[in-house]
Order: structure tokens, then sequence, then C-alpha cells
């Protein structure tokens, strides 16, 4: 049994569940549609196998996942990507951060950033625009929020547009729902290697 | 004033300076309120009813000083019609009685709710210990991390609001 990840690292581990994942020879049809069974595709990973277990919420969040992460215009998706990641380490999401850190390095191609936040954490020191994202995606994820006129202000004055502030906000939230469930209901544990 | 929960709760006019954002993104929110739904008012609540997640709800916007979400689901409670136990727990003071079912929930509700990060497996036992199956406790997280993100939402779009 592989141990407990506790590091921020972007080498993205295996995440073992605290529940019972369902068992696709179980499942339901509503699961089966949920999570997209067809006989082509009958690989679907524990931890969406976990959420199955509360398909009517699995069900119209990954639609809601795919737009805010996603969708057309507004934030670029590497700085939705910073968003997330700015979540994930005040939730201490190790799993979470180590996956969308890494989406920002491959669409970035800088890995710089990511070392820094995860060496610095809250305080990492990055460039203006990346630091109000930053900085605002942090606040907005205590709890309470203590994200406030002056962090809103930052955004403002790094150039972000109304479109772009709405969807950091989003992102943001969205890994105020999503750490709530990797990180609590598994672990990430170090990958077994196949070889 | 929009019909959607958190622009309404955020103080959003639809025809005001943050309108044409929102419009952009109105599948998002179309989506946001389906997931609400069913946080809160699924079909198959499992072990978890209507008005005890609509009580935990007001419990957690209480926690995070959001008086008036917790105002819309302290309406939904009284929907539901839940029983005198259920309504105790939309108090963050109540804490249930000694190592009951309710004291699991509301321990582990305001852990994952205020201090996500210091969740652990023990935390997770406890709830199985006090009888919840697994189903009733993927439900209980999906409803705190719905909770965060709609918290989260209308925290930011207020600000958004005041700066327009």
């Amino acid at each position: 049994m592989s141990g407990i990840i506790h590091a921020f690292t972007t080498q993205i581990p295996d995440w073992r569940p605290r529940v019972r994942p369902v068992d696709l020879a179980e499942a339901t049809p509503e699961q089966l549609d949920a999570l997209k069974v067809t006989p082509s595709n009958t690989k679907v990973s524990d931890y969406v196998l976990v959420l199955a277990n509360d398909v009517e919420t699995l069900k119209v969040r990954t639609p809601l996942f795919n737009a805010i992460m996603y969708n057309r215009g507004g934030l670029s998706r590497a700085e939705r990507e910073l968003g997330a990641v700015g979540a994930s380490v005040v939730n201490r999401c190790v799993y979470c951060a180590a996956v969308h850190a890494s989406r920002f390095n491959q669409l970035t191609k800088d890995e710089r950033v990511m070392e820094r936040i995860f060496r610095d954490g809250e305080a990492a020191r990055l460039d203006a625009r990346q630091a109000a994202i930053f900085r605002f995606a942090v606040k907005l994820s205590k709890a309470p929020s203590e994200a406030d006129e002056a962090d809103m202000q930052a955004l403002r004055d790094a150039g972000l547009d109304d479109g772009e502030i709405l969807d950091l906000i989003l992102s943001a939230a969205l890994f105020g729902w999503a750490n709530r469930l990797m990180h609590v209901l598994g672990d990430p544990v170090a990958r077994e290697d196949p070889e | 004033m929009s019909e959607n929960i958190v622009e309404r709760l955020a103080g959003i006019a639809p025809s005001g300076p943050l309108g044409a954002a929102l419009q952009g993104r109105a599948d998002v929110m179309a989506m946001t309120e389906a997931t609400h739904d069913a946080a809160l008012k699924p079909a198959d609540p499992g072990g978890l009813s209507h008005a005890l997640r609509a009580a935990l709800a007001a419990r957690v916007a209480r926690l995070n000083g959001e008086e008036a979400l917790a105002a819309h689901y302290l309406a939904l409670m009284a929907e539901a019609e839940g029983s005198e136990a259920e309504v105790a727990v939309a108090d963050p003071a109540f804490k249930g009685d000694d190592a009951g079912r309710i004291a699991a929930i509301l321990a582990f509700t305001d852990l994952v709710s205020m201090r996500p990060r210091d969740t652990v497996a023990a935390d997770i036992e406890a709830l199985q210990a006090a009888g919840l199956s697994d189903p009733d406790i993927v439900r209980l997280a999906e409803l705190n991390a719905f909770l965060a993100y709609q918290i989260r939402v209308i925290a930011g779009l207020r600000l958004m609001r005041a700066s327009a």
C-alpha cells in the first residue's frame, strides 16, 4: 500500500477513496448515464465512482465544471487554472493542486509560477497580473471569504475586465467545491508504476 | 431582480452594469441553480431529508456570515416541514446530542465548511461509526461542497457589484 502524499507536487498522484466507490456491475441506469459508461468506454476513475453515490449531484456538476473551466471567451484557460490552484493551496488539496498546476504548466510552458506557489504558498511572489489573480483566489477561498474591495480593485488595476473577473470568481469558487470532495473523500497516494 | 439565487442574493440587476458579463455566462448560472436543486431537493434524498439539508445549509451560511442566504435556506426548511431535531441544526451553537448521528453530521459539516484542509480519514470513520452509509457520506460532502461554491460565487459577485 502506497504512502499518503502531504507535500504539493506537479506529479499527479493516485487517489485512494475513504468510502466505497460504486461497483459498475451494480450501477443503476441513472448512474451509468451520469458516468457516461458505454461499451467502448468502461474506464471510470475511483473518484468519479465515489461521486456516483450521489448521482443527482454528479449529473449536474460535471457540465457545470466543464463550462466554468473550458467555455469560450473570458479569462484564459491558464488563468482559470491559477484560480483553481489558489483555492487548492488554501484547502490543502494536494491532488487537485497537482492536476491543475500541471495543466497550468502545459498551457503556459512556464514551470516557475507553480514552483514559487508550491514553495511559498500564499506568499508566493508573482508578476502583477498573476499576483492579483492568485491573491484574489486565495482570499475568496478562506472560510469565511476574506476577499475585499482592495483585492477586487487589484484585479481591475491588473487589466481584468468584468467577464474575466467573473470567470475567476467561478473557477476559484468551483474549487471550493472540488477540494471539499477530493481532499475529504480520499487520499493522494504515490502512483504505483505498472512497470 | 434575477430569478436565480446567487444573482438575487448578490444584488445583481439584469439591466445593471454586470448584466452583460452575467449574460455571457447564463449557462453557468442556470447550471448553478440546477446544482442547488440537486444538493437541496434531490428526488432520492437517501438518509438526508430535504429539511435536514436545508437546515445544514442555513447553518453553513450563518457560519460564513451570509444571513440573507441563511434566510433562503430557513424558508426551504420551513417548506420541507422538518422535525424539531432537524430544525435545531440550523443554529451553529447547537452541536447535537452526545455521540449521536446528528452530532457526527454537525461536527463533519462544521469542519468541512470552515476548515476543509484539516479533514482526515478519521473524520470519515466517525461518520461511519455514527451509522451513516457511504452514499450518505458522499451526499453530505456534496452538500457542503456545493455550499462552499455557492457562498463564494455570491461573495465574489457582491464585490464585483460594489466596484462596478
